[in-house]
């Protein structure tokens, strides 16, 4: 008894007071791009072509953040010229469009559906769905129960039962053996509900696009209310897509 | 032995040295290679100019390849000589339409067509909205047996698969694990993207084990492309690899204390597998690693700042880990738990040819770390293991070891002199025509093995993927035997095996 004692002591609080507080994450994090649209043309179309998930278009330089997965070589590859990563990590969009950036970004908490906020606003409870991920994004969402982000104390919980839902979080690049389940699953969260995409795989297929043995795209099977992109996502921008989208 | 070649982890291979037999020759050498003590590595089959052959790479305390040409069956090593062809033999199967004969449980593996366009073995339809699930299981006849379907989509935020438990009131008779719903068609897709796709990939494979997968591509890539790796990026890979261990393990006895419904260390264990997590974050701005290793080296370098962070970071946090592991350890109501719980036999093991630390805490001391170095590894101290008896208490203690000792070896690595500052960037590079290489690294879950073949101008043409998950699921299958179902969660926990890793 004692033992347990001492060591909650030793461990101390740790839950962070984001949103509260701002919080800064490590200089060599990548979240939101700064684009330069004064770049040489040519280093543009550079960047682009060693892009490896194709998410930079060589002719505009618009970024994709859906595509992206924060890998940082059009920023080495430019030294900074034309792109730079800052480390902000508020990345959710409500619209696929929106995470096509050129630079500029869409405010989400406007963008939000008010009807969304109204429902679930004090109370979120979403069915995760593991639709082929790579486990990655999973164990960033599982990390928002542990004390440091402790997700519900903002009333957001994950749910074992679809029935018990408000919504779906899906991750994943959505394999054909998936498939069943995860529509299987949408079916059985009751009306009014919400569907979020998370990671780049759900969002494009991530680093698998192109395998012909995933949809690769949540929206081509599901009405996608929220994006949230990363490879994997910070718990900090999922964190922060939820509390501004529903709250 | 002239039917096998004898070659070196990460060494690039001429494809015409490797020994190409006769089918009956192939299933003989491999069969008195295994029944001397040797365990399966690699064996698949690939297709090439309308010829298709079996490769099998072999280890004991050395690494040995051969192959054969092979037609449309081939007889299975599995019934008369070891279990551990068993699942190999139905990936060959499942990928190229060709038969084991004689196999004892024929089943699909990952449910997906094969990719020779030869009929299915298993007679399934994939057009239609089949999933893996829909398959008559083993059942076990009798009156007061039930049978308990569990998943894909499970109760947590975990990864999909389907479990079949036989039971007979809360005893379970027999596991039968059905995965394949993350079937991503991994390895169809890496022959034919561009290189600088591959670390992509292999990072997202399995992404709690991004490191260690993308170790073995990108060694794989280096050895092809004559590329060396200086001992500066060397130190920093394998401190990488090492926190993904410690992350990972951590994680871990938290969720094992969460099955047990101990919550203090639960929730210690889980913010501290956050704090490396971060560390790997100040290593390359991702917490899982990824971007961090590429062909040549790392692609961020570890300056004096991030060194320090770490060592800050390691004095810090190496008392605090100690003291939860003591406290989930030293608690009888753990211990009751944990002890003589999920039980798999030595012999079990090694029939099974279990890798990582569920083959360590079964008695078989394979560590790829000491046995193919790579990297730093064989200028580090190596662990052992006390705690053998193969149940859950000895696959948890062997992990809080394995932490210890990670954590020893970050901080001598942290003490070395030498620094990499060349961040390499991914290029294409050419490949060594008609090559092979074999690359193995211990990531935490035990032994991973990518074998890359090339062609006559260098490029990929068979890429062939192994997450040691695809050895240790039969072993989680057979520790349910005779176990509580209420128990299941925990023998889960002890194993963790790769979902998706398996599912490629």
């Amino acid at each position: 008894m004692w033992k347990i004692i001492r060591n909650r002591l030793d461990q101390g609080y740790r839950t962070s007071s984001y949103p509260k507080q701002p919080i800064a994450l490590y200089e060599r994090f990548r979240g939101r791009p700064q684009i330069n649209r004064q770049c040489e043309p040519a280093l543009i179309r550079q960047c682009a072509e060693a892009c490896p998930q194709e998410a930079i278009d060589g002719a505009s330089g618009a970024l994709d953040l859906g595509r992206c997965t924060f890998c940082g070589l059009c920023e080495m590859q430019s030294q900074g010229k034309f792109v730079q990563f800052t480390q902000n990590f508020e990345l959710g969009a409500a619209t696929r469009d929106d995470l096509i950036t050129d630079g500029s970004y869409t405010d989400l908490a406007a963008h939000a559906k008010q009807h969304f906020k109204k429902l679930f606003g004090r109370s979120l409870q979403l069915r995760q769905v593991s639709a082929a991920g790579c486990n990655a994004c999973e164990a960033d969402t599982n990390v928002l129960n542990t004390p440091f982000f402790d997700l519900s104390r903002f009333g957001i919980d994950f749910v074992a039962s679809p029935r018990h839902a408000d919504g779906i979080h899906v991750t994943g690049p959505i394999s054909r053996n998936m498939k069943a389940a995860l529509l299987t699953t949408y079916e059985a969260v009751p009306s009014p509900k919400v569907v979020i995409a998370s990671g780049a795989c759900s969002i494009s297929g991530g680093p698998f696009y192109g395998s012909d043995e995933i949809v690769g795209d949540l929206s081509e099977l599901l009405p996608v209310d929220l994006y949230i992109p990363g490879c994997p996502p910070h718990p900090l921008t999922t964190l922060h897509a939820l509390l501004t989208f529903f709250k | 032995m002239d039917n096998l070649l004898q070659i070196a982890n990460g060494e690039v291979v001429r494809r015409a040295d490797i020994p190409d037999v006769s089918v009956e020759t192939f299933g003989m050498t491999l069969a008195e290679f295994v029944r001397n003590g040797g365990f399966v590595v690699q064996f698949f089959a690939f297709a090439e100019n309308d010829i298709t052959r079996l490769l099998a790479v072999v280890r004991n305390d050395r690494l040995y390849v051969t192959s054969c040409v092979v037609g449309a069956e081939f007889p299975s090593l599995t019934g008369w000589v070891s279990e551990k062809f068993h699942m190999f033999e139905r990936e060959i199967a499942e990928q190229y339409g060709i038969r084991p004969t004689a196999h004892p449980w024929l089943k699909m593996v990952r449910y997906h067509r094969n990719y020779s366009g030869a009929d299915d073995v298993f007679g399934n339809d994939y057009a239609g909205e089949e999933i893996p699930g829909k398959y008559d299981c083993f059942k076990v006849e009798g009156e007061a047996i039930h049978e308990v379907a569990v998943g894909p989509v499970h109760a947590g935020i975990i990864e999909p698969g389907h479990f079949r438990f036989q039971c007979a009131g809360e005893e379970v008779l027999h596991l039968e694990i059905q995965l394949g719903y993350q079937h991503r068609g991994v390895e169809r897709l890496l022959p034919t993207v561009p290189q600088r796709r591959l670390p992509i990939i292999c990072e997202a494979i399995a992404g709690d084990t991004a490191i260690g997968h993308n170790l073995c591509c990108c060694q794989a890539l280096e050895a092809l492309a004559g590329l060396t790796v200086d001992v500066g990026a060397k130190v920093v890979r394998t401190i990488a690899l090492e926190l993904e261990r410690i992350a990972n393990h951590l994680g871990d006895l938290g969720a094992l204390s969460g099955d047990v419904a101990f919550n203090p260390p639960a929730a210690y264990f889980g913010r501290m597998r956050g704090d490396f997590l971060n560390l790997l974050q100040v290593l390359c701005g991702n917490r899982f690693g990824k971007g961090l290793v590429r062909p040549g080296g790392v692609a961020f370098v570890m300056g004096e700042e991030q060194k320090k962070l770490l060592v800050a970071k390691l004095h810090e946090i190496t008392p605090q880990v100690k003291n939860v592991c003591d406290l989930l350890f030293s608690a009888h109501t753990v211990q009751a738990r944990f002890e003589n719980t999920g039980i798999v036999s030595r012999e079990m093991a090694e029939d099974l040819g279990l890798v990582g630390y569920a083959g360590r805490a079964c008695g078989l001391p394979y560590d790829a770390r000491i046995a193919f170095p790579t990297e730093c590894y064989a200028e580090l101290p190596h662990n052992t293991n006390q705690m053998t008896s193969g149940d859950v208490y000895s696959r948890a203690t062997v992990r809080r070891e394995e932490i210890m000792h990670s954590l020893a070896l970050i901080e001598l690595l942290l003490q070395r002199p030498e620094t990499t500052a060349r961040a390499m960037m991914m290029e294409e590079r050419r490949l060594a025509a008609d090559s092979l290489v074999v690359t193995i690294n211990e990531g935490w879950r035990g032994e991973i093995a990518h074998c890359v073949l090339t062609g006559a101008d260098g490029a990929i043409v068979r890429y062939k993927v192994k997450d040691p998950s695809f050895h240790n699921w039969t072993g989680l299958a057979m520790s349910l035997r005779n176990q509580g179902i209420s128990d299941f969660p925990l023998c889960n926990k002890s194993y963790n095996l790769s979902y998706c890793g398996f599912d490629l």
